[in-house]
């Protein structure tokens, strides 16, 4: 069988400052070493201040993850030499005296299947390297260090998945959950990393680093079971170790033999006292804790009468659900949920188009309330909601402009409809008998006045007009 | 101008205008220049110091606000980082280093104005107990200058005892304040673990390490205490001292406390001139109503051990950050290659720093831990349950500070396990994290003696009031004769 484990790590880029000092921790788009300061330059006499924010927040994503709490928490140093770090320690957590890392052991279910988390950790980012080559200007390798300090939350799963694509299903929904609790940004680049395990039929663990996007990773780990089968076949012994992906050629290679050699004299950062965590907090935290997303779609299947599928995918993306949660009230909450599924998601599918839009839950509660009333047609309103999302404009003007309301003068669609007849002779002798070409010249009148009839209404003329 | 004046007559003088900071900051400058080549106490003196005292004698002139240290000179540790100058914690590796900020000590001293005459000289990152190993040459016991002045802040004992400021800031890890405040014969406080700000102190082992004020009397110790103590946002292990003074009702003498005299720190090691001054002592604390009792410390006999593994483990990763990427000497990079880079790099430390790196990164590494940095913590937490529940039954310990009478230079330092034995006395203090006080009592054939006093965490003010007492028992001569 196959088993393959992952390591996800998650900046928390929705705090205001790093974790250990109050440089922005959200470093990008500052010029190089600018977000910095003595403690996040490890500077001689600095010292680390944790910031209590990130304590919480990582303490949320536990929870979020049916992870323990620890009744104390303490923090660790990971020696190491590496330019990219400005200690040549990392601070980050250890259970080695019982569990102190900010979260136990949890679990979550990714469809049917429950995917055990190991652990939960709160540690800091190092800078970033620009390596020496990488453009014309750098002739040596570069550092800059605003990265250095972030906070970041590791979470660490047990071998639970057996194939690829239950590795994609679950980080889409990490991806969900930590965009839901507001902690994270997931989607800003390099702010969620993953590192994979893969064993086969219980052979050595070998280890892959370095898999720049999520879409490597399903690939690295396919490459590796690959890889692994292989040898197996040809019966050569698979080697516990490490590999790196090598994102140019799309495979995974052997990481130098010296790296797993690396021990980390892990002991205590005597800098940060050891900190209880009381009940109370985070019986507080559980409280403000944004609606989980499963309870989300508890809500909409139950209490609006939302279609399960529908109300999954609204519930899972923070986006479409904030809009909804605004726009909807008792009466037209079905019809919101139509709209944002069917219509919006195709209209705004990524990142970029979510930020650029300007569509207001105002626009949306609006766009119900006529179609409901039957003043606007869907295919209408589908056109009008393109409109409001480009330009933002009100919906009245909009649906004037391009002249997208329903025909609700009855002498006007009663006109259409003796034109519809007149030139359709045959048509009509036969709906007189056959309700089946009754709906083709429904169709005509739709046709006519460019979708804009009310089609129950143009249905019900059109009958007294036959008989 | 008379210089061996304490910070309290000090204050006085420039009040009653006797007086000017500029005159007084002057004339301890001509002395800096007078006896530096004999002792050597500093590493670099601040140019901009007379400048600072004519700014508080403008304040005074004007009826401004003034701080309550008046202009009071003050020499620094050159391992706590002032803002704009050199801090080269005596090693080649920050030869050049000058500090972008203030350490939080620096920062609440000059908020009373206190003027910084310099930088003072130190073992390498304050490993070391006799300033031998600074990489820019040995500081001289101003009371005989063929002798070491103790260590690592040998530099602010000498630059104290021989008149070149009022008072100084050193750092104690293992006894790196008391130690040369005995061979020089001035006060020195290791205050309890956390009391003060950290922050800007260059960490050699941060878990057990403070910085620590020196002066020429207990009154001034107390005065520099009372400044800079107390909670700090920049350092988490700071403790609240609910803004405690230690400045005032200090002669509350030793009537009816209860002291115990440790016996494991009067052992076989000690030299009998030590063991005759602290009988001495003893009995003064005797005849001042004091109760004095002798009590065991069993894992004492293990603590410098723990403290070597210790201290080992946390400069290991301390000191890693040195690696010459950031901040260093001219090393030309031609044919280096990315494993053994930073050994290259780190060929700069000097013989002592780089026994405690190799120390440092075997006693907490896979396989080895065990045997040896998880046992030393578990000696400290033994060593600090054992003192705790000494301290149920008794006020204050004391001990002689150092064992033995100062010593030559180079006479010891090519025995580093006779050095390491040197710390015995001190060690305690620093892996319980409780107070401790060095305070001078005898010049036994020209050669300082200093008595330890320990008290209970946050009972600084109790250790800082027995040292009062001690001290008026004692008659000493005011300075060395330089």
């Amino acid at each position: 069988m196959t088993m393959i484990g992952l390591e996800i790590h998650c900046q928390l880029n929705k705090l205001q400052s790093k974790l250990f000092c109050s440089c922005k921790a959200n470093y990008r788009g500052y010029a190089p070493n600018t977000n910095v300061c003595p403690t996040c330059l490890g500077l001689p006499g600095s010292l680390p201040r944790l910031n209590q924010k990130a304590v919480e927040k990582a303490t949320m994503i536990g929870l979020a993850l049916n992870c323990t709490t620890p009744e104390k928490l303490a923090f660790f140093r990971k020696n190491y030499f590496y330019p990219d770090l400005p200690k040549n320690f990392q601070i980050t957590q250890l259970n080695i005296y019982g569990q102190t890392s900010i979260g136990g052991e949890g679990s979550i279910m990714v469809g049917d299947k429950k995917i055990r988390i190991r652990r939960v950790q709160l540690e800091e980012d190092p800078g970033r390297l620009i390596y020496e080559g990488t453009s014309e200007k750098t002739q040596v390798t570069l550092v800059d260090y605003n990265r250095a300090g972030t906070p970041l939350v590791e979470i660490v799963t047990e071998p639970d998945f057996e194939n690829p694509k239950e590795v994609r299903d679950f980080l889409n929904i990490l991806f969900n959950l930590l965009e839901n609790l507001e902690v994270a940004d997931p989607s800003l680049e390099g702010s969620m990393r993953a590192d994979a395990n893969v064993s086969i039929q219980g052979g050595p663990k070998v280890e892959i680093k370095n898999i720049g996007s999520f879409h490597d990773l399903e690939k690295a780990i396919h490459f590796e079971i690959t890889r692994q089968e292989s040898l197996a076949t040809r019966n050569i012994a698979i080697i516990q170790e490490t590999r790196h992906w090598d994102d140019r050629r799309k495979i995974t290679i052997s990481a130098r033999s010296k790296e797993e050699e690396l021990d980390y004299r892990y002991f205590l950062e005597g800098d940060i006292p050891w900190i209880r965590i009381k009940k109370e907090i985070v019986e507080n935290l559980k409280k403000d804790m944004p609606e989980s997303i499963s309870a989300k779609k508890e809500r909409y299947v139950s209490k609006y009468d939302i279609a399960p599928q529908v109300a999954d995918v609204l519930s899972s993306d923070k986006f479409y659900s904030d809009l909804f949660e605004k726009a909807h009230n008792e009466t037209n909450a079905k019809e919101i949920a139509n709209i944002i599924t069917t219509d919006l998601m195709g209209l705004v599918d990524t990142r970029e188009k979510k930020e650029a839009s300007k569509l207001t839950a105002q626009h949306l509660s609006e766009l119900a309330k006529m179609i409901i009333e039957n003043k606007i047609s869907r295919i209408s309103a589908k056109k009008a909601l393109q409109e409001i999302v480009q330009t933002g404009e009100s919906l009245d003007k909009i649906v004037s402009s391009l002249d997208l309301g329903n025909v609700s003068d009855m002498s006007e669609l009663d006109s259409v409809i003796v034109k519809v007849v007149e030139e359709e002779p045959q048509a009509a002798q036969q709906a007189k008998t056959n309700p089946a070409t009754i709906n083709y010249l429904v169709g005509k009148v739709m046709q006519k006045t460019k979708g804009k009839a009310d089609p129950k209404l143009t249905l019900e003329i059109l009958k007294k007009r036959l008989s | 101008m008379n210089l061996n004046i304490s910070a309290t007559q000090f204050i006085e003088h420039v009040k009653n205008g006797d007086t000017t900071v500029e005159e007084f900051v002057s004339s301890t400058l001509d002395r800096i220049n007078t006896v530096e080549e004999k002792i050597h106490a500093f590493l670099s003196v601040n140019e901009q110091a007379i400048e600072q005292a004519r700014k508080i004698d403008k304040k005074i002139k004007g009826r401004e606000r003034v701080g309550r240290l008046y202009g009071l000179p003050i020499s620094i540790k050159d391992n706590i980082c002032i803002h704009g100058s050199r801090t080269t914690c005596a090693s080649k590796m920050l030869e050049n280093y000058v500090s972008p900020y203030d350490a939080t000590v620096i920062t609440r001293l000059r908020d009373q104005d206190a003027v910084f005459v310099g930088k003072t000289n130190l073992d390498e990152f304050a490993m070391g107990l006799t300033t031998e190993f600074s990489a820019f040459g040995p500081t001289k016991n101003p009371w005989d200058t063929n002798y070491v002045p103790g260590g690592s802040s040998g530099g602010s004992a000498a630059s104290v005892a021989a008149l070149e400021c009022v008072a100084s800031l050193g750092s104690d890890t293992g006894g790196s304040v008391r130690n040369p405040a005995s061979f020089c014969s001035v006060v020195g406080l290791k205050p309890t673990y956390g009391l003060i700000s950290r922050y800007g102190l260059i960490s050699y082992a941060n878990s057990i390490e403070q910085i620590g004020p020196m002066a020429r009397n207990v009154e001034d110790t107390a005065l520099i205490l009372d400044v800079i103590a107390g909670k700090d946002p920049y350092d988490d292990t700071t403790i609240d001292n609910k803004n405690q003074s230690y400045a005032s009702e200090l002669d509350a003498g030793v009537s009816g406390k209860k002291i115990g005299v440790i016996k494991e720190m009067i052992g076989s090691g000690t030299q009998k001139e030590v063991i005759h001054a602290t009988e001495k002592a003893i009995s003064n604390f005797e005849s001042l109503g004091a109760k004095p009792e002798e009590v065991s410390i069993d894992m004492v006999d293990y603590s410098v051990a723990a403290y070597y593994t210790i201290t080992a483990t946390e400069a290991g990763s301390n000191l890693a950050r040195y690696d010459n990427l950031r901040y260093g000497y001219d090393l030309p990079l031609e044919g280096f290659e990315f494993n053994s880079y930073i050994s290259k790099a780190r060929k700069n430390f000097g013989p002592e720093v780089t026994r405690r790196m190799i120390i440092g990164g075997f006693v907490p590494s896979a396989g080895f831990a065990g045997r040896y940095f998880l046992k030393a913590l578990k000696v400290k937490s033994k060593l600090t349950e054992e003192i705790n529940k000494i301290f149920k039954d008794y006020d204050l310990l004391i001990s002689p500070t150092v064992p033995i009478l100062p010593f030559k230079i180079g006479e010891k330092i090519d025995d580093p396990i006779a050095l390491f034995l040197t710390d015995f006395n001190t060690v305690t203090a620093n892996l319980t994290g409780k107070p401790a006080i060095s305070v001078p009592f005898e010049i036994s054939n020209g050669l300082p003696i200093g008595i330890q006093i320990l008290g209970d965490a946050l009972h600084d003010k109790q250790v800082l009031q027995a040292a009062l007492a001690l001290e008026k028992t004692t008659s000493l001569p005011e300075a060395p004769p330089l």
